[in-house]
């Protein structure tokens, strides 16, 4: 694999049954062709257009709102503000059946807690009409002073113990080796390629949500409390997500204030968050400041691990980031205790990015580690080796299947770890990186698995396809793919016979696209809805006057690539499923399936359940003048049994180019007089562009967790992206001798080095 | 987008007295110019475009210069065969810019009228701006100012210019030829850009209703030359430091350099200091050094960016060796 390029030949020779095959997306040709429809290009007759308009202060309240130049404008049909909105109701808090972004619905009073606030939304015929006239809306703020500080350091109050044990104070204290560091992480904004858009179509007492959204069935009943109503009236259709990384998991506001707008005018009506309202409105990964101290024998094991930390939130919700998601168990330590705090500021309330959690809080931890094998003269890899646990031990729970030893023994080799000489600036390009210091640099990292309650329906129809329906969604990760390959893996036909409905809540209720889960929670409910669909048609073909099998022993008969036969027989000598359906006279055969989430199942109790990583990186580098680039990773992925492996490593070249970003160039800045995020646009925000990103060599162990479902497989949207920012600041550190603590490196960090030439 | 008229002259006349009205503006490939007007910091009442203009040529000149039409898109002239040879640091310059697609579009005379990339100019949200709005002060000098000028910069604005190409042609010693209701001149490209002093909004010496026509760069003084540009990333965005240069180099000691540095000033900035430093002199790292420390001996840092005082250094120095290598 050169250049993130996946080798096509090698994946499909991985497996001969269609699971684990590199399967290419079932609906790529659809967005190719631009005919995959996405949220913002749903288009109804009378349709008209809404524009908000944005607080221009961060803290405050409205003294006085005048729209009566923009209700003069051409063009235009309605301004909503406080005033005129109605009622609108709050999500009922901490209730997880149903979950909101924001707990304000939009215009709730004249308190603004944060720039870009919505304060009103203009509706007009156009576009066009609707952005000039939210110009034209007057606003006079009662303007108070703002909490815009990025340093968090000056918090002095409570803190909660998120997992404690043994003494981890006097651990430390007697521990013979001792890092002790403060670990910071920026705020970040989510920028999934499609921005965030609402289209409400009503119909009567019954609303049409076109959402942007990764949990259609969540956003259903949200809604239907925002508005009021019950959730039998709302419909909510996310047909193709250009991701969202966890901005679009719960609804904003922005979906309430077209629903209220659509119902006033009676028309269809869109709202599309622009990419500016991207950095203020809809979510962002807060920063974090994390204290860790570990202490450590000579040679190195664990003896105290603590990690104190603390990330921003907004006036309006309290999101606790959850930094220490896998400090407990991702080594062995007798001593530990993990605490947490929050500290408001006047930003837009975070949601989840990408690995909450864990992502931030494995840059502490893994920084730690690598300042710890430093500390104690030990291979940073070696030095994790050695602290593996037996099991769980914040738990005590086994683990249900953690590799992640051989995840750094196979990164190690595959990387050629054994060729690195630990002194720093030491290493040397040859050929295109002649003239360039190198630096290798490695981190270890986890993220949670988890199953969600799931339905499915499966249809095998009179037309020989099969269908299958459920609300859940395809975030583009390949959710449309791994429905058809369970289909064609449990009934046999071929993957252009098989029908994927989902992003629709005239579905049976569906996962969540988040957390890594929807592929492990939906899984369970496919196979159990084949398997009722095809027991179903066994019985009619054993109890049908007319069927070549009537009065046989439906246990005796199989379905095998569509066709029904004695399981003694080759399946072409049995007959379509099709024609049991045409003899049976009925119309289809349905089965439904059923997932129980983990946390319901006494089996997955017992269980630690996790993915595990290893990432090494290299970096080159021009000390002359402060040039830094990451040339080369090696991701090892133990995320279960993997059911493609095209879209599975297309989620790790991703999440790595995801990392060089967050390692290198991410950060949202807020201006510190008014709270504007001041490189909120894709030219001020830096990503990695395709010249930053590196040769990516993706490796998937394998390995099947049958405690998740019967393939085994768990999920890898999120293990991709953690590791991957301390194994640069380690690689950097590495070539330069700079280590950064605080996210993104920046040229400004690279220049203190006292490499000067290469 | 507030309501404008669209002309779409024929002639370069035609073009110049259309343009000669209040609120109008010529349009090229609009990158800059349309893109501004989505956000409501240019608000243009005529537009005149000047794409069906015969001003798309490039020609080799009597003198061994090249004449550049106003209208030649930024691809095909880092493309050009005699730009490629003789010109090779505009080339890399303009390759360094932006990415192919806006390449594309961008004109020869757009570029050299492009507008600061300062974020409180582009958002008629955010807070006071000199350029923006003359007279109501500077958001950036207390502000976000990272990216913002060292050299050049004054109470009023610290915006930086954000040309490459611009950057390119000074060092060429590009001569920019204009067509106005006045009649025709030419302006040496040195003279063209103006210091924001105290009227930032005034950023050349354009009149209203004056095209661009074309730019003539004279013969280069070597074909040893080189275009480098530092920044975050690697492509799409614009410099924190670059450095043009141009150099004549006899017996291991430079005869004659042009060095223009990017990114740093708030207009390209011709390095003059650093040029006498290096005249006559051997080309080794020592006096590339001093000709550094020359360049940035101004520069006034501000917050966010005394780094751009080294990087800019460290960037005239590379550009330099490997100009002479
Ligand atoms: C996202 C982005 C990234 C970019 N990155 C870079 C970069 O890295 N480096 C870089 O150098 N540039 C960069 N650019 C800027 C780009 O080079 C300029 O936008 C482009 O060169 C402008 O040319 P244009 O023909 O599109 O100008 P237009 O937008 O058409 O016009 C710009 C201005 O020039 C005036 N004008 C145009 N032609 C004439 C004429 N003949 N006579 C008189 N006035 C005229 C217009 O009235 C207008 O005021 C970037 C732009 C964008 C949008
Ligand atoms: S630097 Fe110039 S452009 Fe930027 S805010 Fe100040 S005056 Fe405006």
């Amino acid at each position: 694999m050169a250049n993130g390029a996946m080798d096509d030949a090698s994946l499909n020779t991985a497996t001969t049954s269609i699971i684990g095959a590199a399967v290419p997306r079932i609906d790529g040709p659809f967005k190719a062709t631009g005919t995959a429809q996405y949220t913002a290009d749903f288009h109804f007759p009378n349709l008209v257009h809404a524009v908000p308009v944005q607080s221009t202060i961060a803290n405050g309240t409205i003294r006085k709102l005048d729209t009566a130049k923009a209700e003069s404008m051409p063009g235009v049909l309605l301004v909503l503000h406080k005033d005129n909105i109605g009622k609108l109701y709050r999500v009922i808090p901490n209730d997880f059946s149903a979950t909101s972004s924001e707990a304000r619905p939009p215009f709730e009073d004249t308190r603004i807690f944060y720039w870009g606030q919505y304060v009103a939304v203009v509706i007009a015929e156009t576009l066009e009409q609707a952005t000039a006239a939210a110009k034209a809306v007057q606003v006079e703020y009662d303007s108070a002073p703002a909490s815009l500080k990025p340093s968090l350091a000056d918090y002095a109050g409570k803190r909660k113990s998120v997992s404690k044990r043994g003494d981890v104070n006097k651990a430390y204290e007697e521990a013979p080796v001792k890092v002790d560091q403060l670990y910071v992480t920026p705020v970040e904004t989510h920028n999934p390629i499609e921005m965030h858009a609402s289209v409400a179509v009503w119909d009567g007492d019954n609303v049409t949500l076109y959402e942007t959204t990764q949990g259609v069935w969540n956003a259903k009943l949200a809604m239907a409390q925002i508005l009021g109503i019950p959730s039998e009236n709302v419909q909510i259709i996310t047909k193709y997500l250009g991701s969202g990384f966890g901005g679009k998991l719960f609804p904003w506001p922005h979906s309430a204030m077209a629903a209220v707008a659509a119902k006033r005018l009676n028309r269809p009506v869109k709202l599309s968050v622009n990419r500016r309202m991207m950095f203020s409105n809809v979510g962002h990964r807060p920063r974090c400041e994390q204290q860790m101290k570990i202490g450590a024998t000579k040679d190195g094991k664990l003896v105290a691990l603590r990690q104190d930390y603390l990330n921003h939130t907004s006036f309006i919700d309290d999101i606790d980031e959850g930094c220490g998601e896998c400090t407990p168990y991702l080594y062995s330590v007798p001593n530990l205790e993990v605490t947490s705090a929050l500290v408001q500021r006047n930003t837009g309330t975070p949601s989840p990015m990408r690995g909450p959690g864990a992502v931030p809080g494995l840059f502490a931890m893994e920084s730690a580690m690598d300042e710890m094998a430093i500390a104690l003269n030990i291979d940073p890899v070696e030095l994790r080796l050695r602290n593996e646990p037996e099991k769980d031990e914040s738990t005590g729970q086994k683990f249900s299947s953690r590799h992640l030893k051989e995840c750094l023994e196979t990164g190690r080799e595959k990387f050629g770890w054994s060729k690195r000489n630990p002194a720093i600036g030491s290493m040397r390009g040859t050929g295109s990186q002649a003239g360039k210091i190198l630096g290798w640099g490695m981190a270890a990292a986890s993220w949670g698995a988890f199953r969600f309650g799931a339905n499915a329906s499966v249809e095998l129809c009179p037309n020989g396809r099969v269908c299958v329906r459920s609300a859940t969604q395809d975030i583009g990760t390949g959710t449309y793919t791994i429905f058809a390959q369970v289909l064609h893996d449990k009934i046999g036909v071929p993957l252009d016979r098989i029908d994927v409905f989902l992003g629709d809540t005239a579905h049976p209720e569906g996962a969540m696209s988040g957390g890594s889960w929807a592929t492990a929670s939906c899984i369970p409910s496919l196979v159990m809805a084949c398997d009722n669909a095809k027991r179903t048609l066994l019985r009619l073909a054993v109890e049908t006057e007319g069927s070549p099998h009537h009065n046989h022993d439906a246990a005796k008969l199989e379905l095998t690539s569509g066709f029904v036969h004695p399981s003694d027989q080759p399946y072409h000598q049995g007959i379509p499923f099709e024609e049991i359906i045409r003899i049976a006279r009925v119309s289809g055969v349905t089965g439904q399936g059923r997932t129980v989430s983990t946390f319901e199942d006494p089996k997955a109790k017992d269980f630690s359940l996790h993915s595990y990583s290893a990432v090494f990186v290299e970096v080159e580098w021009e000390p002359d003048i402060a040039r830094l680039r990451v040339s080369r990773v090696v991701s090892v992925i133990d995320g279960g049994k993997i059911i493609n492996r095209k879209a599975a490593a297309n989620q790790i070249m991703g999440a790595v180019v995801m990392g060089v970003g967050m390692g290198l160039l991410e950060e949202t800045r807020y201006d510190q007089r008014n709270g504007q995020p001041i490189n909120g646009s894709m030219a001020d925000y830096l990503v990695a562009t395709c010249p930053d990103s590196p040769t990516i060599d993706v490796t998937f162990l394998d390995y099947p967790d049958l405690v998740m479902n019967e393939y085994g497989a768990r999920g890898v949207g999120e293990i991709g992206l953690a590791g991957v920012a301390p194994a640069i600041t380690a690689a950097v550190y590495h070539a330069t001798g700079i280590r950064v603590r605080e996210l993104p490196v920046r040229i400004e960090d690279l220049l203190k080095s006292n490499i000067r030439e290469a | 987008m507030n309501q404008f008229n669209y002309l779409h002259p024929a002639s370069t006349d035609q073009a110049v007295s259309s343009a000669s009205s209040d609120g109008s503006k010529f349009i090229a490939g609009g990158t800059t110019l349309v893109d501004l007007m989505k956000l409501y910091v240019e608000n243009p009442s005529t537009l005149v475009d000047v794409n069906d203009l015969p001003l798309a040529q490039v020609e080799s000149l009597p003198n061994g210069g090249l004449r550049v039409g106003a209208m030649v898109r930024n691809s095909d002239l880092a493309f050009h065969p005699t730009v490629k040879e003789k010109y090779a640091v505009l080339s890399e310059a303009l390759l360094s810019g932006a990415s192919p697609q806006l390449r594309n579009m961008a004109t020869t005379g757009g570029n050299l009228l492009q507008r600061t990339r300062c974020p409180y100019f582009r958002d008629v949200t955010a807070g006071p701006c000199n350029k923006r709005n003359p007279g109501t002060g500077c958001s950036a000098i207390d502000g976000f100012n990272r990216t913002m000028a060292i050299l050049g910069t004054s109470d009023h604005c610290i915006a930086t210019h954000p040309s490459d190409m611009d950057v390119a042609m000074t060092a060429l010693e590009a001569l920019i030829f204009i067509e106005g209701p006045k009649g025709k001149r030419s302006v040496p490209i040195n003279d063209f850009y103006k210091l924001p002093g105290d009227t930032p909004h005034i950023e050349n010496v354009l009149e209203p209703g004056e095209l661009i026509t074309h730019v003539e760069i004279p013969p280069a003084i070597s074909t040893k030359q080189h275009y480098l540009k530092l920044r975050d990333r690697a492509s799409y965005e614009f410099a924190l430091a670059s450095a043009a240069v141009v150099a004549r180099v006899e017996g291991g000691h430079i005869h004659s350099v042009r060095i223009a540095m990017g990114g740093v000033g708030t207009r390209p900035w011709r390095a003059h200091e650093a040029e006498a430093v290096l005249t006559g002199k051997p080309a080794t790292p020592a006096h590339f050094q001093a000709a550094a420390e020359a360049a940035l001996r101004g520069a006034k840092p501000h917050t966010e960016n005394a780094f751009k005082v080294e990087l800019a250094k460290r960037c005239v120095i590379r550009a330099l060796k490997v100009a002479t290598a």
